[in-house]
């Protein structure tokens, strides 16, 4: 325990522990949604932990749980839920040692935009269309902050002005539809960080810009982080972003997480065979142009009937390496393959060392 | 992408300008097209307007003197400019010996009251406008109140009742909900005794008149508004920008009462244009039902005794009413969406 706090990184939680010693500390969260067809467990089961200054990466395709996942951290899924459907959640959100599922949901409430705060994929949609920037982010600052709107409106054009529009003072009373792609996502960055927020979640920050801007974006994050100290948990199914900016990469499939560790390690030395597929699919400009990408085979698992054994397994091209079909009825667990890395897979450490090195490693 | 600085008030002003010259040119061409309808398809089925205004035994020579003065003996152009010149600075009929001036604004005479048009129209105008604005207080207020509560209880057995009181209010013709009404509250209960009383005789009478027209034709409105409030609240509600009110920290009541509002107001105001403009011109069954002595009444009257002039006269105010009407809309959704200033 002590080694791995020290490290601020992604580690093995402690389920009986009532008080974390992490920042931020997820344990066993499972957020299912009660249909008509069946319950949706979009996320079963999901830990980890992250410290102040450092930035974990979630990565995995659409629906495997990712962006359930901070909506879950971010209290969103039980407010303004006024059907009779309500999701179901269960297992422990530590926030600076506040458990957030068991709080009081006002409390939550209170901590939304002050102490964690969240940037969507896209701007445009996430911006009230009637109101101005302004009054946006002046409206993000006085529900926690108990000032007159002269003060809040300097704050406003302050904030803009770090995350660098020009003429802030001039294009605070702009309307979102007046800004450009990534202009909107600079001022909505600046309206979740208008709070200085020790945890800042981006949803697919970048997904829905311009390829040139997105670099730009990052690279903001990465400097904003440096500057406030906060912990960030950036969704993605890009690796390249989660390469540009996170210290851990925590991989998900099927609403489970099924590899995490340093993102060094994720990426160079992967030891489950999805992440090797999710790194195949990846284009990359030092690969030889006339070879194709690998794409992981299949599509992802219905989150109702979830594959019995590893999740993974109807995709797996090594899924019958395991002896006596163990990958369809068994579900693997996390276990440690390295320093502060987790992988859940049946196929033993030598089997997958051999894989990779021999198979994969070398087509990307 | 970039548009400069945010939409100045000269934006706006000329915003305001194209929209009413755009209403000055519909009227105009509904002038057009409503005289064209009256005065030329009765020469097309064989009526000749003079023999109407007269009766069916007249003498020739009678006929012949309406003719002239009614000048219905003129080519269509010279008609229709009459009847614009009466509209702006009245007009002198002369002809059959005697001379009439109508004064502006000019609608003619009645064929069948030989009354003037418009002092008919002005007398008549604010029972049914009183009659339409009452109502769409009740409707609004209850209509979207409800429609809100549906959308936020979504399944609930609220809103399954009121969608189903939505329902029959929708379904159930005004001559039935204001018949049963007046048969409870005016014949059975003795609350109302069912005169209409003007307002600037009596405050009281008034509304002990008009609570029970207000009331039945609000229910179908706020029917209509209910529906159409609960379905553009759960799309709203689904919007990315009121997850992110809400990931702001926001209380939920700010939540729906601002964020989800505002943005819901639009299709409301939309309708509510088109449903005033169109009950200020005559809300027939209502007043019939209730024997207001609004428009409706004396256009479903002037029908019957194939009255154009009256016809023609209520038709236009119903047309101005109208338009007046979506231009208010125009202008309040320009000052609730911040994009239809550019349009």
């Amino acid at each position: 325990m002590t080694e791995l706090s020290k490290s601020g990184a992604v580690a093995e939680p402690v389920t009986d522990s009532p008080a974390p010693s992490a920042f931020l500390e997820v344990r066993d969260l499972k957020v299912h949604f009660p249909t008509d067809d069946g319950l949706v467990k979009s996320v079963d089961g999901l830990s980890f932990q992250l410290e102040k200054g450092k930035t974990l990466g979630i990565v995995g395709e659409s629906g495997s749980g990712k962006s359930v996942t901070s909506l879950g951290i971010m209290g969103l899924h039980t407010t303004g839920q006024y059907g009779k459907r309500k999701p179901q959640l269960s297992g422990e959100i530590w926030l600076n040692g506040t458990e957030l599922l068991s709080a009081d949901p006002d409390h939550v409430r209170k901590l939304r935009g002050r102490e964690m705060a969240m940037i969507f994929q896209d701007p445009l949609s996430a911006l009230h269309p009637y109101y101005t920037i302004g009054q946006q982010i002046v409206e993000a600052y006085r529900i926690h902050n108990n000032v007159d709107k002269k003060t809040a409106k300097r704050r406003a054009v302050e904030m803009l002005d770090r995350v660098g529009i020009p003429q802030p003072d001039k294009r605070v009373d702009s309307y979102p539809h007046e800004f450009s792609g990534g202009m909107r996502q600079r001022a909505m960055i600046a309206m979740s960080l208008v709070n200085n927020p020790e945890l800042l979640i981006a949803d697919e920050p970048t997904t829905a810009l311009d390829v040139t801007v997105q670099a730009q974006i990052l690279d903001l994050i990465r400097d904003l982080q440096k500057e406030f100290g906060s912990a960030v948990i950036i969704i993605t199914h890009d690796l390249g972003v989660v390469a540009e900016l996170a210290d851990d990469i925590l991989v998900m499939y099927g609403g489970r997480c099924i590899e995490r560790g340093p993102a060094e390690k994720v990426f160079y030395e992967p030891r489950h065979p999805y992440t090797w597929g999710l790194l195949g699919s990846m284009p990359r400009l030092d690969r030889d142009q006339q070879e194709r990408l690998i794409p992981v085979k299949g599509s992802p698992p219905s989150l109702i009937n979830i594959p019995s054994g590893c999740a993974f397994n109807p995709r797996c091209p090594y899924a019958d390496v395991p002896k006596d079909n163990v990958t369809r009825t068994v579900r693997p667990e996390l276990s440690e393959v390295g320093s502060k890395h987790w992988a859940a897979c049946h196929m033993t450490q030598e089997q997958r060392e051999r894989i990779w090195i021999e198979e994969i490693a070398p087509k990307l | 992408m970039a548009h400069g600085p945010a939409v100045g008030p000269r934006a706006v002003l000329a915003y305001l300008i194209r929209r009413l010259f755009a209403a000055a040119v519909l009227l105009v061409v509904i002038i057009l097209v409503v005289f064209g309808i009256f005065f030329l398809v009765p020469k097309w089925a064989g009526v000749d307007p003079a023999t109407m205004f007269v009766g069916k035994q007249a003498d020739p020579a009678a006929v012949e003197g309406v003719r002239q003065k009614l000048q219905l003996d003129q080519p269509i152009f010279v008609q229709v400019w009459e009847f614009f010149k009466g509209l702006f600075v009245g007009r002198t009929y002369s002809g059959g010996g005697d001379v009439t001036q109508c004064s502006a604004p000019c609608f003619g005479y009645s064929f069948r009251t030989e009354q003037a048009v418009w002092p008919q129209i002005t007398d008549r105008f604010p029972v049914t406008l009183g009659l339409a604005l009452g109502a769409a207080v009740l409707w609004l207020v209850f209509g979207v109140a409800a429609g809100v509560l549906s959308a936020l209880k979504r399944g609930s057995l609220w809103d399954r009742g009121a969608m189903f009181v939505a329902l029959s209010g929708v379904s159930l013709p005004i001559y039935f909900t204001g018949l049963l009404a007046s048969a409870i509250f005016i014949f059975g209960l003795k609350w109302f005794d069912g005169q209409y009383v003007p307002l600037s005789d009596s405050v009281t009478g008034y509304l002990g008149g008009m609570i029970l027209p207000w009331i039945t034709l609000a229910f179908l409105y706020a029917a209509m508004y209910a529906r159409i409030t609960r379905a553009t609240m759960l799309e709203i509600m689904g919007e990315d920008y009121i997850r992110t009110a809400r990931a702001k920290g926001l209380r939920e009541p700010v939540v729906i009462g601002k964020h989800a509002m505002r943005s819901t107001m639009t299709p409301i105001l939309t309708m509510l244009g088109m449903d005033l403009g169109a009950l200020i011109g005559g809300a027939i069954l209502t007043e019939t039902t209730f024997s207001l002595p609004g428009l409706g009444q004396a256009v479903l009257q002037a029908i019957r005794t194939q009255d154009l002039p009256v016809i023609l006269g209520v038709t236009l105010i119903t047309s101005l009413a109208v338009i007046i009407a979506n231009l208010v809309v125009d202008f309040l959704y320009a000052a609730i969406d911040p994009r239809v200033r550019l349009a």
